[in-house]
């Protein structure tokens, strides 16, 4: 139970998290629910993997992973905001539908070691007590690039012209387009981001954080919380972050309680009854429940900052909300 | 308006996600078994004009595509936990389906793969019973009850269970074989390791709290035991047979934790793979798994003699279920590294050579039926409460090998206890 040991590998697998929902808060702060995030994570897993063990590139391996993601979010896309369908149900369908596309094509992966994302230490940063061995030492490119990526997002999001068009988009359509916006191409273009985003989560997983492809076992329901944590995290990309690292965090933290045999001069449940783990692994899946539950009622959703146009589609010259 | 609608859908949804978490791990199948082998290529010479008739088409049965038999030809299925190259446990299956396919005259094997124990696999069992198949091998623990229900209904079909311990004296067999003798080398050549190291702690990865997983682990510390009495293991339970990520991760933590060299007793290579510098992992089950310069050794299963006898004896009628297990000298079973024709790890061959030739002598003896699991569990043994397990000189007898009593089993001395070594508590049964 060393907490540097907790919290390095939190922010490792919490990497994974913190991209699937920030991509999921573009999606959303557009107006669009998008659930198929598992599915584009698993695309994004087998599609990154499969790149670096063909040509050698781990980079080319996370650009593909990326259009990956991208490109399948599109269908999505083309059946909400085109065809005004229902995005719930478009959403679980993309699901199934990258998740059956992975494992056909991920075929024959199991077993390979493709080059794999490098790992290094931040010079200089990294001799920080405490903090530098948690945050600068020995972590995976992508970790880094999480820790410039939340920030960047909240700014963009919040303090520059097209964040600002982006959640004009999501809060009030008709608005956005009598300002000249063109509702439409935003929507596809954040849903693509979101997708893109997603596949880089899968890769982050595949070629970074736990290295092979295991098919479904890859992703193993994390595009699930990425979706609850967006309502968790209010919509805004650095809660999501941190949510993400939290979750990250419990995942390592429930397998090292099983190790003393006290806590704070309690005597360890988890030590004495492994069983109850079962409970903990469960944890962040009852919170995402919770969190889609609660976070529908229209009075919590308006409390939280939901986009007010989230899961509607926008149809010109039909009046809004 | 809208909200309520999002309200409805969003419970909808909240249903969805419970029902898809729920049948997580078991939802997924691939093609199986569309290859034919290679030494099937003579067959060419036979009249064009069967070959239609000969094959029936393959159904689909939930999620899981359920293999033709060949007509005149003895038809024998697997039915995997996993995917055929997990490259553990499922794959040494498969391995040993791929040797009965060469090595076994007018047979055609087929598998299901990734097929989740309870429900689903008794339908893929019976589907596979009706199809028309004349043995099927189940390969997880928990298709046990299934395997029996099946045989039950078709008693035409010899069903072979491994790793359980239900049988009848008909057409339903139970197949195991004493991993424990490999355990317990493996565990003198990672004390050694641990030693030879200067850290003298060690890691087992635990999947559930049943008498084999206890078994296999005691054997393994009463190696280590043999090579470094002063070294203790911790344990992680990971309640999952297949899931390389937990694996992995329960790897790291025992890493973590300050072990020198994490041995697992799931299904994947990942102690290996997780493995920092200057540490080492022993990998389980399939003998190619066993590949980075890190992993110590492999206890694995060879069961293509095994499955290739069975075979035989089913088609000439002599075969009756009930309760089969056999020793290292059965010739199923290996560590990697150790065996003719195999050449050590380098973690294993820089070690002392008289803790080599301790672990090559008694891998002699048990290949030559002298020493069995029987002097594996042989006293004295005193669990890690204290309390003595055996008397000096006495052995566990077959029934406290894999019984609990909590499971109703007869057992006398049960497999509920850890050794004095392991630094962990008993897992609650209830």
């Amino acid at each position: 139970m060393n907490p540097i040991i907790i919290l390095h590998a939190g922010l490792a697998t919490g990497t994974i998290l913190l991209f699937a929902a920030i991509g999921e808060v573009f999606a959303e702060r557009a107006g669009i629910l998008n659930l198929g995030v598992e599915g584009m994570m698993l695309m994004g897993a087998m599609a990154g993997f499969s790149t670096s063990l063909s040509t050698g590139s781990p980079m080319l391996g996370l650009l593909v992973a990326i259009l990956a993601g991208g490109i399948l979010s599109l269908a999505h896309g083309l059946v909400t905001i085109h065809f005004q369908a229902d995005q719930v149900v478009s959403g679980l369908s993309l699901t199934f539908l990258g998740t059956g596309l992975a494992l056909v094509l991920g075929q024959g992966l199991t077993g390979q070691n493709p080059p794999l994302v490098p790992s290094f230490d931040i010079p200089g940063l990294a001799l920080i007590p405490f903090i530098g061995p948690v945050f600068f030492a020995n972590h995976s490119l992508l970790v880094y690039v999480g820790y410039l990526f939340a920030p960047l997002t909240w700014y963009y999001i919040y303090k520059t012209r097209p964040g600002m068009h982006l959640r004009a988009v999501g809060e009030k359509p008709e608005a956005a387009d009598t300002m000249g916006l063109n509702v439409y191409a935003l929507r596809y273009f954040y849903v693509f981001v979101g997708g893109c985003l997603a596949g880089l989560a899968g890769a982050t997983i595949s070629l970074s954080v736990s290295p092979g492809w295991f098919s479904e076992l890859t992703t193993s329901g994390q595009g699930w919380i990425a979706v609850g944590l967006v309502i968790f995290a209010q919509w805004d990309p650095l809660r999501a972050a941190f949510g993400g690292y939290l979750f990250g965090a419990l995942r390592r933290t429930i397998l090292d309680l099983q190790g003393p045999a006290t806590l704070f001069g309690l005597t360890n449940p988890l030590y004495i009854n492994p069983n109850f783990s079962f409970f903990l692994q469960m944890a962040p899946f009852i919170l995402t429940i919770a969190a889609l539950v609660w976070g529908s009622r229209a009075a919590i959703r308006e409390r939280l900052g939901a986009p007010a146009a989230l899961g509607v589609p926008y149809i010109r010259g039909e009046r809004g909300l | 308006m809208r909200a309520k609608t999002f309200s409805k859908l969003s419970w909808l949804l909240a249903l969805i996600l419970v029902l898809i978490l729920a049948a997580c791990g078991g939802n997924a199948t691939e093609e199986p078994a569309a290859e034919e082998p290679a030494v099937e290529a003579p067959a060419a010479e036979e009249p064009a004009a069967e070959e239609p008739a000969a094959e029936e088409a393959s159904t689909q049965e939930g999620s899981y595509q359920i293999p033709a038999i060949e007509e005149g030809k003895y038809n024998v299925a697997f039915v995997y936990v996993g995917p055929h190259d997990d490259g553990g446990w499922t794959q040494a299956h498969d391995v040993g389906r791929q040797y009965v396919e060469a090595n076994v005259e007018n047979v055609h094997t087929a598998y299901v793969e990734t097929v989740a124990e309870g429900a689903d696999a008794e339908q893929v069992i019976r589907s596979l019973a009706r199809k028309g198949f004349d043995v099927i091998f189940t390969t997880s623990f928990g298709y046990m009850d299934a395997s029996e229900i099946v045989a039950d209904e078709f008693p035409d079909v010899d069903i072979i269970h491994i790793s359980g311990f239900k049988s009848n004296e008909a057409n339903f067999g139970n197949l195991f074989g004493a991993m424990e003798d490999m355990k317990y080398l493996a565990g003198m050549l990672a004390g050694s390791r641990a030693k030879t190291d200067g850290n003298p702690k060690l890691g087992y990865i635990a999947t559930f709290p049943i008498p084999e997983e206890l078994r296999l682990g005691n054997a393994f510390s009463l190696g280590v035991q043999q090579t470094c009495p002063d070294c203790t293991i911790d344990v992680r339970w990971i309640f999952t047979w297949h899931d390389p990520i937990v694996e992995k991760e329960a790897a790291a933590s025992l890493f973590d934790g300050g072990a020198q060299v994490v041995m697992t007793g799931a299904d994947t290579p990942a102690p290996a793979e997780a493995a920092p510098d200057g540490k080492w992992g022993i990998t389980y089950d399939y003998s190619g798994n066993c590949k980075i310069d890190a992993c110590l050794t492999s206890m694995y299963w060879n069961w293509g003699p095994v499955y290739s006898r069975i075979i035989e004896e089913s088609r000439d009628g002599t075969w009756v279920g009930g309760w089969e297990y056999f020793d290292a000298d059965a010739g199923a079973m290996g560590l990697y590294g150790f065996m003719d024709g195999e050449t050590m790890q380098p973690g294993a061959a820089s070690l002392p050579a008289e803790d080599l030739q301790l672990i090559q002598d008694t891998l002699a003896s048990m290949l030559a039926g002298e020493f069995t699991r029987f002097d594996v569990f042989k006293g004295p043994i005193t669990d890690n409460q204290g309390n003595v397990v055996l008397e000096d000189g006495v052995s566990l007898e077959q029934l406290d090998l894999d019984g609990f009593s909590q499971f109703g089993s007869e057992c006398k001395t049960c497999m509920y206890w850890w050794n004095q070594n392991i630094t962990a508590e008993l897992p609650s049964l209830e």
